[in-house]
Parts: structure tokens; C-alpha cells; sequence
């Protein structure tokens, strides 16, 4: 009997051990990527091939990052990338959340088939319309500008994934306060903005923290909208260091590490809701 | 009172009439917003389809001749395969080991915040980012990867990104690291869902973990299960990026998936017309997979409100 508490035990113990272990071994392989990102950023050129690798570089060259920010209009790219991607999320959660409270709360004919439609959208992909939208920008003047930037995912899957959870969050809120302020004489659209879109906060930050992701990451339609250097969004300003740079990885890291650092920052701060905001905005169906 | 109010608008007119008038003003920017940037394109690329549309000059209609085309294009069927390739790939071992690191993660030990804050971190890294340290770490001569190969085993490396059989599976681990944290964050969401008595419900039945998982767990989350994997499939059919920055779809198009042809047909090559057809041939596809998880959702899934 005492034997046998004692093997359970042991086996108890090692079941944790080894439930750390894994959970140490892989998140070693998530970081290092980015350990040797910061490392190599730091490094004199000719260290970067040194074997066997330096993790933590004998000589640090912070001309490195002063390269990058002399050679390229960097702070730029940064710029077009901010404000691109902070347009959008404005944009995105006012026109989902007016369209979500819509279909979720005013009665009106038509309505859940407009909003089944809509739903559908998600399933085209963005390559399957670029091509025609890529002529549509063109004949209006728009290539090479930030119009099909911005207009694309506010009214593309961004927008309609935003719809999608602002009104099944709409939908869940009880409707008590609403009537009684409609009651009471406010109009739709007072209610709207004074009543329930305050009270939708939480579905708000979620909405805006996966839109600004999205949209900061976005690739494809800059490669494909963006000629002008002075144009260019970070993703894609990288990719094309990528190809001149060669092997520079030093100037090629120190450019990662200045893309990655401020969201990876913000991310530290805010990862609760970060985590909670995408696994909420992921569960809702 | 919702009912009374429905009553309400239903019966007094000017009140029904306020509200149609209104709801449509609300979705209005959505829904014409749409219309010009969603469905127009998407009906403009259809016809396409079937032009001969050069950069410059006229438009030719000739009716099917580019589907027809790309039947019998040998490239064509080569990035398919390499496309479900890596899905194949992809989905099996990103829902595997998300599943698995949350069950890890769920139960609330101590330091679990941690790990799970480690494994999120790539989700909050751009692509491109990520692919480029992933170039950098895959790298021939200076590659980390390819340095502990060197220091444990005393030998030279293989050229991962210049090799047609390493180079898609090393773009496919890349591809699930990246990843992997967000289905991941999901799963947890989702077991922490599962009510804790009916856990020891079957505890009290006498089941061991392994039923309690099968018959308890799995059939409790089957809904987030359907949905990362309906999520994590067409992502997988649509990627580029990683693509891109990685391999250019190279050594000897080992790596060349759909979109990256689409991308080249339409913007390096400028046939918009068979690259319109390839494009509308990843919707179908998109689509079919949409639909027919959608059938089996409605067969398997245990629950949903």
C-alpha cells in the first residue's frame, strides 16, 4: 500500500517534469527566434559568421539601427504603417458596430437576409478580387496611393468579421436600458452613441485590437497597390530590404527588431486583454 | 417587454417606418461599401475569367479557353499539389500541437502564464518579420539551425531553403510556430469553458482521464475545434507571404503555392485573364472546403447554443 502511494507519487512528479519540460522546450524555440534577432542586430558584420554562434555579441554596433534610420526612409515607413493601420481600426469598428447594432437590435424587412449576405462575404478571399480592384484603383488614380489600403479592409473581411462580432455582442445585451431611454423619447441614433455603444466597450477593444493586427501586418495588397518608396508600409519595406540587403542580416535584424519591439511592448502591457480580446473575438459564433 | 415593443412597432406604422428607416441608414456604408469593393470585383474578375485581358489594349472575350487552359497546364497541377501540400502539412500539426498546449496550459499551475504569453508572442509578429529571422535561422552557411547542427554532430548542415524536398517543410514549421499560439489561446478559452462538474460527474461514473477527455473534453469543444480548423484550412490555401519573403516559390517551384501564381500571373506577368481564373478556381476551392466543413459541423458537433 505504501509502496504503491510512493510509485504514484513518483509518477505524479515526473508527469510534472515533464509538463514543464515540454512546455520549456518549446517556448525556447518561439523565443530564440527572437533572441537571435536582438543578438545579431548588435553584431559587426564579420561576427555574423562566426562559429560557433555568439549569442551575446563580443562588440555591440549600434551603427547598426543608425544605418537602417540614415539609409532608408524608415520613420516613413513607420508613419504610413501607423496611420494606415489606426485608420482602419477607426473606421472598421464605427461602421461595424453602427451595421452591428442594426441587424442585432432595428427591426427593419430584409434585414437578416442583408446580414446573411454580408456573412458570406467572408469566405471570398482578397486575392480572388484583387485583380479587378487592382484596374478599378488604377482607372481611378488610386494605385500608388493609401485609398485602396484603407478602403479594402474596412470593407473587406476585416469589415465584416467586425459586423459579424459587434452584433453578437448587440444581440447578447439586454435590451432594458435601450427601450427605456427610447421610451423616454431618445432617438436611434442617441441611443446608439450615448447608450449601447458605450456599453459595448469590451467587444470594441477586441474588434480593435485584431483589426489594427491585421491590418499592420498586411502584405498583399501593399505589394500590390504600393510602388512608391515613399509609400511603402513596413511589411512590405522589409521584404524589399530583404532582397538588397543580401546577407546584411545585421541591418536586416536591427530593421526586424524596430518593427517588432513597439507592438511587442504594448503586447507585454496589455496581455490579458490582448489574449482575451482575440480568443473572444475567435469564439464568438 | 422586447415583445411588447416588437407588438408596437409592428402595429403603429410611423414607428415600423422610423425603424426600416434607420436599420438601413445603419448597414448602409457596410452594405454599399461591399457591394463596390467585395461583390462588384468579385463579379468583374468572373468575367474576366474569361477574357484575354492584356495590361494594355482591348479585352478579348473567349469563353472558357483560360479554365481550359489551365486544365491542361502542368504547372497549374504541380502548385495545387504543393498548395495542399501545405495544408496537409500545416492543419494536422497546428491543431495537434495547439490542442495539446493548451490541455498543458489550462490546468492553472504555476508559471502557466508564462509559457502561454512565450508561445503568443510570434501571433503578435508581423509575417514578414517572422519569415525574414526565419530565412536568417534557416540560412545555408550562417543559419543558426544549421550552426547547432555543426556544434552537436560535427557536420555541415543541408541547404533547408535551397533544397526542393526541405525547403516546403521548413516554410510549413515556420508557418506553424507563427501560428500556433493563436488556435492555441483559443483551445484554452474553450476547455475553460467546459463546466467543471461534468468532470467529476465522470469521475463519480468511474471514468479515467482518457474517457474523461474523449467524452467529456472533446465533445465540449468540438464547436472551437470546427471553427480553427475551418480558419486555419483556408488560411492554409491562401498562403503567400512567408512564401514570398522565404523562397520566391523556389529552388525548382518546390514551393510555389496558388496565390504566389496568382500574384505572379497577374502583377509580374500581367495576364489578368488566366490569373482571374486561377483566382476565381481558389474561391471554388475556398468555398468547397467552407461548405463541406460546414455539413460535417452540423453532423458531428455535440452542442452549440
Amino acid at each position: 500500500m505504501k509502496a504503491e502511494g510512493a510509485v504514484l507519487k513518483s509518477s505524479n512528479w515526473i508527469a510534472g517534469a515533464l509538463h514543464y519540460l515540454v512546455l520549456t522546450l518549446i517556448s525556447v524555440v518561439m523565443l530564440i527566434p527572437f533572441l537571435w534577432m536582438v543578438s545579431t542586430s548588435l553584431k559587426e558584420p564579420a561576427k555574423i559568421f562566426v562559429f560557433p554562434p555568439e549569442f551575446i555579441p563580443s562588440a555591440i554596433r549600434w551603427a547598426n539601427y543608425t544605418e537602417v534610420l540614415n539609409n532608408t526612409p524608415f520613420h516613413l515607413y513607420y508613419f504610413n504603417s501607423v496611420y494606415i493601420a489606426v485608420v482602419v481600426t477607426v473606421g472598421t469598428a464605427f461602421f461595424a458596430s453602427l451595421a452591428g447594432y442594426s441587424f442585432a437590435r432595428i427591426p427593419f424587412k430584409g434585414r437578416d437576409l442583408v446580414f446573411l449576405l454580408l456573412l458570406s462575404t467572408m469566405m471570398i478571399p482578397a486575392e480572388a478580387t484583387a485583380i479587378p480592384m487592382f484596374l478599378f484603383m488604377r482607372d481611378l488614380g488610386f494605385n500608388n496611393t493609401h485609398v485602396p489600403l484603407i478602403a479594402l479592409p474596412i470593407f473587406g473581411a476585416e469589415g465584416a468579421f467586425g459586423v459579424f462580432v459587434m452584433r453578437q455582442y448587440f444581440i447578447a445585451m439586454p435590451k432594458d436600458l435601450e427601450e427605456a431611454a427610447m421610451i423616454d423619447g431618445c432617438s436611434r441614433m442617441r441611443t446608439f452613441f450615448e447608450i449601447m455603444l458605450p456599453m459595448a466597450k469590451p467587444a470594441l477593444a477586441s474588434l480593435t485590437i485584431f483589426t489594427f493586427l491585421t491590418t499592420w501586418n498586411d502584405f498583399f495588397n501593399p505589394l500590390i497597390f504600393i510602388n512608391n518608396r515613399n509609400l511603402m508600409t513596413l511589411p512590405l519595406a522589409l521584404s524589399l530590404f530583404t532582397d538588397e540587403a543580401g546577407t546584411a542580416w545585421n541591418l536586416l535584424m536591427s530593421a526586424s527588431v524596430m518593427v517588432t519591439l513597439p507592438l511587442l511592448l504594448v503586447f507585454f502591457f496589455a496581455q490579458k486583454q490582448f489574449i482575451q480580446g482575440i480568443a473572444m473575438t475567435g469564439l464568438k459564433e | 417587454m422586447s415583445g411588447e415593443l416588437a407588438a408596437a412597432i409592428k402595429r403603429k406604422h410611423p414607428l415600423s417606418r422610423e425603424a426600416a428607416i434607420t436599420g438601413w441608414l445603419f448597414v448602409a456604408p457596410m452594405v454599399l461599401g461591399f457591394i463596390i469593393f467585395l461583390i462588384a470585383p468579385l463579379v468583374m474578375a468572373f468575367y474576366m475569367s474569361l477574357t484575354d485581358w492584356p495590361i494594355l489594349g482591348d479585352a478579348q472575350f473567349i469563353g472558357f479557353a483560360n479554365y481550359k487552359a489551365i486544365i491542361v497546364d502542368t504547372e497549374f497541377w504541380k502548385i495545387l499539389g504543393n498548395t495542399f501540400y501545405f495544408s496537409a502539412g500545416l492543419v494536422p500539426l497546428n491543431i495537434i500541437l495547439a490542442l495539446g498546449l493548451a490541455l498543458l496550459l489550462a490546468k492553472g499551475k504555476p508559471g502557466m502564464g508564462l509559457f502561454r504569453t512565450a508561445i503568443f508572442v510570434p501571433v503578435m509578429t508581423s509575417l514578414i518579420v517572422w519569415a525574414i529571422v526565419w530565412k536568417y535561422l534557416f540560412a545555408t552557411d550562417t543559419g543558426f539551425i544549421n550552426q547547432l547542427i555543426q556544434l552537436f554532430f560535427g557536420v555541415q548542415g543541408p541547404a533547408w531553403l535551397y533544397n526542393a524536398q526541405l525547403a516546403m517543410p521548413a516554410v510549413i514549421v515556420t508557418s506553424v510556430l507563427k501560428n500556433v499560439g493563436l488556435n492555441m489561446v483559443l483551445f484554452i478559452a474553450a476547455l475553460q469553458q467546459v463546466p467543471a462538474q461534468l468532470y467529476e460527474a465522470a469521475k463519480i461514473d468511474g471514468a479515467g482521464r482518457r474517457t474523461a477527455f474523449f467524452q467529456v473534453t472533446v465533445p465540449m469543444i468540438t464547436p472551437t475545434i470546427f471553427l480553427t480548423v475551418i480558419m486555419t484550412v483556408i488560411g492554409s490555401l491562401k498562403v503567400f507571404g512567408q512564401i514570398y519573403v522565404m523562397t520566391q516559390g523556389g529552388p525548382s517551384g518546390s514551393t510555389k503555392v496558388l496565390v504566389y501564381y496568382i500574384w505572379e500571373k497577374a502583377f509580374k506577368l500581367f495576364e489578368f485573364g488566366y490569373a482571374s481564373a486561377l483566382a476565381y478556381i481558389l474561391f471554388f476551392i475556398i468555398l468547397i472546403f467552407t461548405l463541406i466543413q460546414w455539413q460535417l459541423r452540423k453532423r458531428w458537433v455535440f452542442h452549440e447554443s
